[in-house]
């Protein structure tokens, strides 16, 4: 018996006699879409967030905060200008000096702070993580209040791979001593877009 | 290995012999779950989300035959190539066979409990292929040449200058240097060129979706994605118990895993892998090693409701003053107490001795797993098949005919107390295991048996 027939039948006959799967309850609206919510968790797990109202603008604050980061890679259109070379990429290893790279983040959800991404939104699925720095835009209505309302967004979508971002990448392996940037981004951004504060 | 010989009370002798150190192991332990706390406090619901957890696990464990085919079915569609392994050795084979393929005779991993129960590492070592574990705390031990003393906090029992020390022959950082943010720069560095050049990387799976095929793999440091997006051949190692029926199900476990975990809302990174990147290769693992039977078994089959986000130990008093190691096993804790046995029982029929029972992991647990029962059921089994140490069944073979004899047990309490008031050197000397660390209690004069014959004479 090959081993997957082995491990099945094994299965099949220890399995539990089965149970009825339950319907995940609506919870009370204790998490809303706030942005000030989604503010205050973003922070506190090391992002940084900036309100906006245009690509200019943005294009503005970039270039003030990562003045010196070179290479940068964008794959927003309406923010090409800020595309430190239109050179193409073979492989996802000659990323590897890049400094900054912005994207756009699908949702974002307010109780965790994660924004989440697909394939679609990145040129090569490595791209968020080699980067030193990483900046997303999200718009502000694509904010949801919790998890639950993120993947009724997300729904039957056929990425073939995606992720929740939840701020620059961290360890606290060292003493349970947090640093930021561990060995993805050292920075993450979040551009808000739509909203004028 | 002669350390593989001693139990758990006399590898945490070993341990508490630094009690600066155990102090300091301590309260690290108990500031994360004091951190969990403050993070499932935060959110109302906590209970209902555990209880709905621990219900879909159940669930899936009762239909795991269909949606382990499922899974199948959709990864194959997904184009992933689909392994099954019963055991270490089918598991550690394919792996093997797959780095040969790739003509390579170097890989990286990020964390995976699975392949430290299955001892990949060793394996692979004995056939000359390199593994470089990408995780700090993964890292760390490997330099180490230890094994993780925690599932989710791997290097939790060695301080920053130990660390400073490795790093210093390992890394070359300057002399004497303990700063977590210098120390893990030079790490993060170091890794940038194994990221870089390495064609196979291994992770490991912390849910698997019966509906769609696809895996979620959970890091902070983006170790597990650097890993996966630059390798030719990304192989993701999972236990048959890492099925949930589907994708929005993934809210639920995830808004408890992390929280439960470090107390942060959520990693930083939730990857859902569900096709190869074009020209490249996912190959999918499925093992039991044992899962199968421990399903068969109603009192312990809830443990493999288990989502490692190590709460338990965090929480539990006697791990907190044990460390990780005295539990010989690579799953420590309560946790590691009730899987370990079902592998082997003899080997570990310490294990679930190593507990007060006070339950305190059973109420942290995010899937409701009732550990602590687990932990005294397992004792009963234990001693009923014959693995429990000589000492102890000498003890309860003699607790049992004191106790079914009332005339002995009279006398044996009286002889008791006066040796307790009169020479109580005979009872509390380094003989007596309970004599550790304790004072014995002041002997009363009459036992209540006596003391209720006399009242009630005097009162009639």
């Amino acid at each position: 018996m090959s081993n997957r027939d082995k491990i099945l039948s094994a299965v099949k006959q220890n399995q539990p006699t089965l149970v009825s799967l339950p319907e995940v309850a609506q919870f009370d609206k204790y998490f809303t879409e706030s942005i000030t919510e989604f503010k205050k968790v973003c922070e506190g797990i090391g992002a940084t967030l900036h309100f906006t109202d245009s690509y200019e603008s943005i294009i503005l604050l970039l270039e003030e905060q990562f003045a010196t980061a070179r290479p940068v890679v964008t794959s927003i259109p309406e923010l090409a200008a800020i595309n430190s070379s239109s050179a193409i990429f073979n492989s996802p290893q000659e990323y590897e000096n890049i400094e900054l790279v912005v994207i756009k983040a699908q949702l974002g959800v307010a109780e965790n702070g994660a924004v989440w991404i697909t394939e679609a939104d990145v040129l090569e699925r490595a791209l968020p993580f080699i980067t030193q720095h990483l900046a997303v835009v999200l718009h502000k209505d694509m904010l949801v209040a919790t998890m639950h309302d993120a993947y009724k967004l997300i729904g039957k979508d056929n990425y073939g791979w995606g992720t929740f971002i939840a701020g620059p990448s961290k360890t606290a392996d060292i003493e349970q001593s947090l640093v930021l940037g561990a060995h993805g981004p050292r920075t993450m951004t979040i551009f808000i877009m739509g909203t004028l504060l | 290995m002669n350390a593989k010989k001693q139990d758990h009370a006399a590898l945490s002798e070993i341990f508490n012999k630094d009690e600066e150190r155990v102090n300091w192991h301590d309260e690290t332990l108990w500031w994360v779950r004091q951190k969990r706390d403050k993070a499932a406090f935060g959110v109302p619901e906590w209970e209902a989300l555990r209880e709905t957890a621990s219900a879909i696990k159940h669930h899936t464990l009762s239909n795991l035959h269909d949606y382990l085919t499922t899974f199948e079915q959709k990864a194959v569609e997904n184009g992933i190539v689909v392994h099954w392994a019963a055991g270490a050795k089918e598991h550690n084979d394919i792996v093997l066979s797959l780095l040969n393929k790739a003509g390579t005779n170097k890989m990286m991993k990020s964390k995976s409990m699975l392949t430290e129960e299955l001892h990949l590492n060793e394996f692979l070592k004995e056939q000359g292929i390199e593994t470089i574990d990408t995780d700090l705390g993964e890292r760390i031990v490997q330099l180490l040449e230890e094994p993780p003393s925690h599932i989710v906090l791997p290097a939790i029992h060695r301080k920053k200058e130990e660390i400073g020390a490795l790093f210093h022959i390992h890394l070359g950082t300057p002399e004497g240097n303990a700063d977590p943010k210098l120390l893990t720069y030079a790490a993060r560095l170091n890794m940038r060129d194994v990221f870089l050049t390495r064609k196979v990387a291994l992770t490991g799976v912390n849910f698997a979706i019966a509906e769609t095929g696809e895996f979620v793999v959970c890091t902070n440091e983006g170790n597990a994605d650097m890993g996966a997006h630059l390798a030719d051949i990304h192989i993701a190692s999972m236990g048959i118990e890492k099925l949930i029926p589907q994708r929005d199900h993934l809210a639920v476990f995830l808004r408890l895993l992390t929280r439960s975990a470090t107390g942060q809302p959520i990693t930083t990174y939730s990857s859902h892998f569900k096709t190869p990147r074009k020209g490249k290769e996912i190959h999918i693992i499925i093992v039991d090693n044992g899962r199968s039977v421990q399903l068969g078994r109603e009192d312990f089959r809830a443990s493999l409701k288990c989502i490692r986000c190590g709460a338990c130990m965090n929480t539990c008093p006697v791990y907190r003053r044990s460390g990780g190691h005295s539990y010989h096993n690579s799953i420590a804790g309560p946790i590691g107490a009730i899987l370990a046995p079902n592998l082997d029982m003899k080997e570990y029929a310490d294990l679930p001795f190593a507990s007060t029972l006070c339950g305190s992991c059973s109420n942290v647990c995010p899937v409701k797993i009732d550990i602590h029962q687990q932990l005294y059921k397992w004792r009963q089994i234990i001693v009923q098949e014959g693995y429990a140490t000589p000492a102890k069944k000498a003890a309860m073979s003699g607790m049992n005919f004191v106790l079914s004899n009332p005339g002995v047990f009279r006398a044996a309490g009286k002889a008791g107390r006066w040796v307790l008031r009169h020479a109580p050197y005979i009872a509390a000397n380094k003989f007596d295991p309970w004599y550790k660390h304790r004072e014995l209690p002041q002997a009363p004069k009459a036992s209540f048996n006596e003391w209720y014959r006399k009242n009630r004479e005097q009162h009639e």
